[in-house]
């Protein structure tokens, strides 16, 4: 831990950076807009002010990969229906507590007495349904492909040991039909793509070779320190130099082209792609979802509990634009009300919803120059 | 082990006991020992300090200190930021029923530590205790009078052309309370930096040079203070990113539970905006005080239209530094 700081010190080097940016803004590149898929690029972009680095024809556009964000209301309107039965302890990860539904959330409902907990690991609600006996657990199971081999693992432990008083409510989205919902909306103008780092650690680069050859675009896998995300930039302008359009590694100290198989085995043993799950701000979206296989639906928290959670739409207030936002066509502080009316105490919509959302990471660091 | 009974607060021989083996026992004084309803004061000053703050831990112990500590250093800081020695303190207890006896002993023992190293007395107190399940564990309020040494410090205060300094590495107390709260199953290398500031504060008042304002950065941490100081006195504080002392374990915590060190408590440091010119000597003094070893200058103060605080990174970049809002919850990737 103490060497923690010393570690990630290079990937911070300010010289570094300037370096790079120097390289970049050499290269002229023109007006072009790169998406980065995931929040905690968003979140490093806007922390570090690399836009501020950059030319102002390099347009960032902030993606769908916040998977708190994305998680539309009436499955957090279940998470409170679940907290809300008699002997149930509803489990998450915690930035999902502050989430509104329709009429409440998570926090709120922890003050009202129901029995809510934060764990950092899935893991840990082994040890909360061991102290509770008596009490159905239920895991509220969030996250893009880099924490469904955790919650795999959480049911494998489960199906192990014979722990009884385990369910799991499946929330697990997966990144390639989000991109290719977003490429194929109308006058959608997204020239190169930065990839989740952490996703593709576990998937491989496999998962963006269709959009990558449907849509003539380069993907960067990058990590998540500026020097990263700035060498990320040059790899993809090198690329349109060159008129390729490749997925490549940038993040190649915790990626390998192949991802981690064990991880990949241990979902494909577990959990089945649903038929569609809707992503807020973005709608319906086919086979973007995973679920419990049929085998296991007895720890399916949205089986076994069927008739007590709704499972109609609840769309946000229509003057959010964080669809416009999360396809690129708007930003943050395009929309009316962006820290005034939704603020990340009271959020409005999906982007400002978890510190990983674009309105959230705006509001956060707003720039100045 | 002996525990807290409803009995213990409810004014007769149990609360008598408790009063006489606990609290009399560790914090005895004239004022106090004479057990009247209120303490009666004998002190010649005619400009006092008066503050109070109730203060809930969880957990009530803690590395580097405990509830019992907190709650004297955090009123005698909260007098001394004002340019106040702080003489005398009541301490209010709420307890919950079944609390160990032993721990409410720990944690008076603790209090009479800290209030000695100031100098100063708790004459007055209160025990309340709630039934099983109303209250977690213990909450204690303390209020306390201090004679002010040092006038006209004020949040508005802050001039153009100040110098922002903080007295050692941020966050230590926030991030050891997060770190040992249920859910976050991790442990760090780290202490809490609760301490009380008086000898600190003193030696640097005593120095003479020119303090404009000061402020122990507890809830809301360092970004909450400088907010404060922007609004109040209207002007733009403007924080050198690589400047701020940063504990290398509370970093890394923070770096992996997505929040900033600058939003966590300390409760053992002071942050002071002085006369540019006092700046160097105010340093020398914080720097030769072991509990001020590790202080830096952090920001200036730059006339502005816009009161703000401004983050100015290493690469020359510049972003607004928000205070917290809302319960500080870590993110989940």
């Amino acid at each position: 831990m103490a060497s923690s700081a010393e570690w990630f010190r290079e990937f911070r080097d300010a010289r570094k950076m300037e370096a790079l940016a120097a390289d970049i803004r050499k290269m002229r590149p023109g007006r072009i807009s790169i998406m980065e898929v995931c929040g905690g690029h968003t979140h490093v972009i806007m922390r570090y002010g690399l836009n501020q680095m950059l030319p102002a024809d390099i347009r960032f556009v902030h993606g769908p990969g916040c998977p708190v964000c994305i998680i539309p209301k009436e499955r957090i309107d279940q998470a409170i229906a679940l907290a809300r039965c008699d002997d149930v302890v509803l489990v998450t990860l915690a930035d999902l507590m502050r989430v509104p539904g329709s009429s409440s959330s998570l926090i709120r409902e922890r003050a009202e007495g129901r029995d809510i907990r934060m764990v950092y690991s899935p893991m840990d609600v082994l040890k909360i349904a061991g102290d509770a006996p008596e009490k159905q657990v239920v895991y509220f199971a969030i996250g893009f492909e880099t924490t469904a081999p955790l919650t795999a693992a959480l049911v494998h432990t489960v199906l192990q040991s014979g722990t009884e008083n385990v369910l799991i409510h499946m929330n697990h989205v997966l990144v390639p039909p989000a991109l290719d919902a977003v490429m194929g909306a109308d006058d959608v103008a997204i020239q190169a793509f930065i990839a989740p780092g952490h996703v593709t650690a576990i998937t491989g680069i496999g998962i963006y070779r269709g959009l990558c050859e449907r849509h003539q675009v380069p993907v960067v896998v990058s990590g998540f320190e500026p020097v990263d995300m700035l060498q990320s930039v040059r790899m993809i302008l090198e690329q349109m130099e060159a008129g390729r359009a490749e997925v490549a590694i940038q993040y190649t100290r915790a990626v390998q082209p192949e991802g981690n198989p064990k991880a990949q085995a241990l979902v494909a043993e577990y959990f089945a792609v649903r038929d569609g799950f809707r992503w807020r701000g973005l709608g319906e979206i086919p086979a973007s979802g995973l679920a419990l296989k049929p085998d296991y639906a007895g720890l399916d928290a949205e089986v076994c509990f069927a008739d007590r959670l709704q499972v109609a739409p609840v769309d946000d207030h229509r003057v959010c634009i964080c669809g416009e936002i999360l396809r690129g066509k708007q930003e943050p502080t395009d929309c009316p009300v962006f820290g005034r009316a939704c603020t990340p105490g009271n959020p409005m919509g999906a982007c400002m919803v978890s510190s990983e959302g674009a309105c959230h990471a705006y509001l956060t660091y707003q720039q100045v120059r | 082990m002996q525990k807290i009974l409803l009995a213990h607060g409810g004014g007769g021989e149990e609360t008598g006991a408790l009063i006489r083996e606990v609290f009399q026992k560790h914090f005895s004084n004239e004022a106090l020992n004479a057990l009247e309803d209120a303490a009666v004061l004998s002190w010649p000053t005619d400009r006092i300090a008066f503050t109070t703050d109730s203060f809930t831990v969880d957990p009530p112990f803690f590395s580097g200190g405990d509830i019992g500590k907190l709650a004297v250093a955090g009123t005698v800081n909260d007098l001394c930021v004002m340019g106040a020695r702080a003489r005398f303190l009541s301490a209010g207890f709420i307890i919950e029923e079944g609390f160990p006896l032993q721990d409410l002993e720990t944690i008076a023992v603790s209090m009479a530590r800290e209030a000695s190293l100031s100098g100063l007395s708790i004459v007055t107190g209160d025990t309340k205790v709630m039934p099983r399940g109303d209250l977690k564990g213990i909450v204690i309020n303390t209020s306390g009078v201090g004679e002010i040494l040092y006038d006209g410090l004020s949040a508005s205060a802050v001039a153009t052309g100040d110098t922002i300094i903080v007295s050692g590495t941020v966050g230590d107390h926030g991030a050891c309370i997060l770190a040992s709260r249920e859910g976050i199953d991790f442990k760090l290398a780290l202490e809490s930096d609760c301490a009380s500031l008086w000898p600190l504060v003193a030696s640097v008042l005593d120095s003479g040079a020119r303090v404009h304002a000061m402020r122990d950065p507890t809830r809301g941490g360092l970004a909450a203070v400088l907010n404060e100081w922007a609004r109040q006195s209207a002007v733009e504080i403007e924080v050198a990113e690589e400047a701020v002392p940063v504990h290398n374990a509370v970093r890394g915590a923070c770096e992996l539970l997505g929040i900033e060190p600058t939003h966590l408590a300390s409760e053992g440091r002071v942050v002071l905006a002085v006369h540019a010119a006092a700046a160097e000597a105010v340093l020398a003094a914080l720097q030769s005080h072991s509990a001020g070893e590790g202080s830096r200058v952090i920001g200036t103060v730059l006339a502005s239209e816009r009161p703000r605080v401004v983050l100015r990174s290493a690469h020359n970049t510049r972003r607004i530094m928000d205070p917290p809002s809302g319960e500080i919850l870590p993110r989940i990737c």
